[in-house]
């Protein structure tokens, strides 16, 4: 069937998952639901210790066997030493049929892709799929669907039970013998450990991985040890060099720079820019120079941002430094500032993933923005965005806080340039919807900026403001009249994954690559 | 005279010829013109292959109203006649004479270019040339150069082949280059045609950039050779007459046109002494601000 | 016209496309690595059998490492490396055949 963004969802993909296909970003406000609980076991001996020799005594304690459910976080980004540590021994072990239920995999976990192809893993959930993962899901590896979730969804799905996790591996930067786990401290800091909260809340066991064991009591914590079945230490949970590296410098790209102050324009003519708004930017080039031009205004002006939220940059910090930010809240820390940001300065605060974004707790942080600023591969012409699968069909991206920020903001923003090489960034179609364009307000590119018809507030605020703006069909329009219009990307019938919505139904699905021909 | 002769040439951004990245669009960043390189940007070996894409790029690529300037190889080189060739084929606006050290030179070229329009079927006059000076001759010589073609519509400095001919080198200071710039600006306004500064090199010092850009106006200069997108913003607020500016060139016209016809010569504007010799120069400064956008009025 | 010899145009830059064309066996041979073959690959093939038409050249080994470049970037490149096998850099019939 046709779901509410115009994609075909096959009705076998419906029957198969149980799911639903997607009728609104907002389709279950006041949804009623009973809470998952695990299956826990107490420690009440004083005499009994949490610790584990190494990865595959845990892995034994916990009662490893083939179809499992295992979880892990990505906050050691692409530095990551944990996933591949675990599943190796899996491996090594024979287990067999095991799914991945990960907040995010990157190129660093190119390594189990071996274990995808002999069987040890058959399902994957994550945010998303980069390098050699992603190809060999889209090149239909994996048996069972692969399922893409946002952060907010993710835990929705933990939380209400749809996914249910039996054993639990939280890398952690320091920990003590019983399991408290600080993100900071250690030899490879990643400054907090928001993604991992819901896990160690709702698995039935829970191993905790650090390479610096440190005195009891190892706190605050940012996971508490009444979650913690074993401590296992090993020789190292990631690559320091990778897990944060030093803030970007700032972008001289011109390209970027302009479309930053597109955007910086765009956020200043709202009305929502005023004493006490709320922002999240990201990671990009033109994010990051709009972060900057958007902190000399405030400076200027006396207009202090009173929530800063989500993954956390350096140049975020520099303003809450300044005090032109009042809070801080960080779920994510992209570079060493923010790392050093969230260990020295009381106001930058760590949530857990289920307080940023989750679409079924009662009320998430990210209802709260007035503005977020993102990127992506891909809009089309009912500015429904694609961040997970490339243009050319193979899966390379993550949904990340996308959908959850998009629906939750008051006016979400998407810089990209029209062109990414020759491939037009505004089109017709996207390859996969991943964010509902009801959710995205205003997309702005090197060659004009184009305000969603639906927002006709903001078209009205803009009336007398001295941007180019356009239709998001004449990007498109102009894209194609430089580029060609591309052909459509030829894909097998069989899905290979689900692109689910915050609220667990069915966005999109994804085929299985097929080989070019003429 | 041609009608885009006296055009707003404030920004004039070099783009190598022979890198398809570079020359697909580069009217986003608005510069007044770009000038497409087929000279020292382009390796020797790849002269030939920089005529294919600039031919194709004049053809098919629509630069929004950005003047399109070709720079040629010099007169000593083999490539010249071809790169005239290839430049009115694709109809190029404007062709920048590389290496210019007489009014011989300009003519020279400007003989090429009338076969060529022949050749092509373009109209007879319809390519505009510029010269750059680059060596002591060539700026000595600066005069003579301007007044050698109705179709030159100035002269361009070019400081770094310039300061080695001079056996020193771009010191930072301007210093080396004072004299040039000054009988370069007034070669060019006796002759009428209009004159452009040097490029500035170093991306990383863009106050010492904008200073230099600051220099040349007040030198006289109307625009600027550029190198990167990065340089044009500033040299467009430079360039661009304050709203105070304009205010006031305003008044002038205005009270100069009416005090004529009541046979007043002196009188005051914001209690300034005013004579018809600002005339000229308050009508510049509103010209180049219609020019560039930011006023509309009718003076 | 004929291919004489080996010749090679541009690079593997982005935007760009490095064209080879070599003496035929009789007839076209089209080889094609494109970075957007999926989406342009058809488009690419087709540019650069129109150029070689137009040039009149029929028998020829033509292969082509796309990195996204824009049809008048294909055009370029497939002439350059065509006048390039025949060693004529002068007087090239700008808007005949070349267009």
């Amino acid at each position: 069937m046709r779901n509410a963004v115009g994609r075909e969802i096959p009705e076998e993909i419906l029957k198969e998952t149980g799911k639903e296909a997607f009728r609104g970003a907002y389709a279950f406000d006041n949804y009623e639901y009973r809470k998952a609980a695990p299956t826990v076991h107490a420690l009440n001996d004083p005499g009994r210790s949490k610790l584990v020799e190494n990865i595959h005594e845990a892995l034994v304690k916990c009662g490893i066997r083939d179809g499992m459910t295992l979880s892990f976080h990505h906050h050691f980004r692409e530095g990551d030493y944990v996933v591949n540590m675990v599943m190796e021994e899996v491996h090594r072990m024979g287990v067999k049929d095991i799914t991945i239920c990960a907040s995010s995999l990157g190129k660093a976990n190119d390594p189990i892709v071996p274990y995808i192809e002999d069987g040890t893993i058959t399902g994957l959930q994550s945010s998303g799929v980069r390098g050699r993962i992603g190809e060999a899901i889209s090149n239909g590896k994996l048996k069972n669907l692969a399922i893409m979730r946002s952060h907010g969804g993710r835990v929705r799905a933990i939380e209400s039970g749809e996914v249910h996790i039996d054993i639990a591996f939280i890398g952690a930067p320091t920990c003590d013998e019983y399991g408290n786990m600080r993100a900071n401290g250690g030899k490879s800091d990643c400054g907090v450990l928001s993604y991992a909260m819901a896990d160690a809340e709702y698995a039935d066991r829970v191993v905790a991985v650090t390479d610096c064991l440190v005195p009891f009591p190892n706190i605050p914590a940012s996971i508490s040890m009444v979650h913690v079945d074993y401590v296992c230490v090993v020789d190292a949970i990631g690559n320091p060099e990778k897990i944060a590296t030093g803030a970007a410098k700032p972008t001289t790209d011109v390209r970027k720079l302009m479309m930053a102050d597109y955007c910086t324009q765009f956020v200043i003519h709202t009305p929502y820019f005023k004493e006490g708004f709320s922002y999240q930017t990201g990671v990009g080039g033109a994010s990051i120079a709009s972060t900057i031009s958007l902190g000399k205004i405030m400076e200027e002006r006396g207009i202090h941002m009173g929530l800063g939220l989500g993954g956390i940059t350096t140049p975020m910090c520099e303003l809450l430094e300044k005090g032109l930010i009042k809070k801080l809240v960080d779920t994510q820390d992209f570079d060493l500032g923010a790392i050093e940001s969230i260990k020295t300065n009381p106001n930058h605060i760590e949530i857990s993933a289920s307080e940023y974004a989750n679409p079924f707790n009662k009320g998430a942080y990210v209802n709260k923005l007035d503005f977020v600023i993102l990127a992506s591969l891909e809009v089309d012409v009912h500015f429904n965005c694609n961040v997970v699968v490339g243009s050319d069909g193979m899966i390379s991206g993550a949904q990340g806080g996308h959908p959850d920020t998009a629906a939750g903001a008051k006016c979400t923003i998407v810089i990209l340039p029209l062109l990414q090489g020759r491939i037009p960034a505004i089109r017709t179609d996207v390859t996969t919807v991943t964010t509902p364009g009801e959710t995205v307000d205003v997309v702005i590119t090197d060659y004009g900026i184009a305000i969603n018809p639906r927002r006709q507030d903001l078209v009205e605020c803009m009336k007398d403001v001295d941007l180019p703006f356009c239709t998001i069909e004449e990007l498109r329009d102009k894209a194609y009249a430089m580029a060609g219009e591309p052909d459509a990307v030829p894909f097998e019938d069989r899905v290979v994954g689900i692109i689910e919505a915050r609220d667990g139904t069915i966005m999109d699905v994804v085929h299985q690559r097929k080989e070019f021909s003429f | 005279m041609h009608p885009n002769k006296k055009r707003l040439r404030r920004s004039m951004m070099f783009l190598n010829c022979q890198k398809p990245a570079l020359i697909k669009d580069p009217y986003i960043y608005q510069p007044d013109s770009i000038m497409l390189d087929l000279e020292d940007a382009v390796a020797e070996n790849q002269k030939d292959a920089a005529r294919y894409s600039l031919f194709h790029a004049l053809k098919e690529i629509d630069y929004r109203g950005v003047e399109r300037v070709v720079r040629i190889n010099g007169l000593d080189t083999p490539h010249w006649k071809e790169d005239i060739r290839v430049c009115v084929a694709g109809g190029a606006d404007t062709i920048r004479i590389a290496k210019t050290e007489s009014a011989a030179d300009v003519r020279t070229v400007e003989e090429h270019v009338l076969a060529a329009e022949r050749e092509f079927g373009r109209p007879e006059g319809s390519t505009l040339l510029m010269a750059a000076l680059e060596s002591c001759k060539g700026v000595l010589n600066a005069l003579e150069i301007c007044q050698s073609s109705d179709r030159l519509i100035g002269i361009a400095l070019s400081g770094g082949d310039y300061t080695k001919d001079l056996q020193t080198t771009i010191t930072g200071t301007g210093v080396e280059l004072m004299g040039a710039r000054q009988h370069m600006i007034m070669a060019a306004r006796a002759a009428g045609v209009q004159c452009w500064d040097t490029v500035f090199t170093n991306l990383d010092d863009m106050e010492g950039f904008e200073r230099e850009t600051k220099m040349i106006k007040l030198m006289g200069f109307d625009g600027k050779s550029l190198v990167n997108p990065r340089q044009i913003a500033v040299v467009h607020r430079i360039f661009t007459p304050s709203e105070k500016e304009i205010l006031f060139a305003e008044k002038v016209v205005r009270e100069i046109d009416d005090k004529k016809a009541k046979g007043i010569g002196v009188f005051t504007v914001d209690g300034k002494m005013i004579d018809v010799a600002f005339y000229d120069g308050a009508k510049r400064t509103l010209a180049m601000a219609k020019a560039a956008g930011v006023y509309k009025g009718v003076c | 016209m004929e291919i004489k010899k080996t010749a090679m145009a541009g690079t593997l830059e982005s935007s760009d496309a490095q064209v080879t064309v070599e003496p035929g066996e009789g007839g076209i041979e089209l080889l094609i690595e494109s970075s957007v073959m999926y989406q342009y690959g058809r488009r690419i093939r087709t540019v650069a059998l129109e150029t070689l038409n137009r040039l009149g050249v029929t028998n020829a080994r033509v292969t082509i490492f796309d990195k996204g470049a824009l049809d008048c970037t294909i055009k370029a490149r497939v002439e350059c490396a065509v006048y390039r096998s025949n060693e004529i850099t002068e007087q090239l019939p700008w808007g005949g055949v070349i267009r």
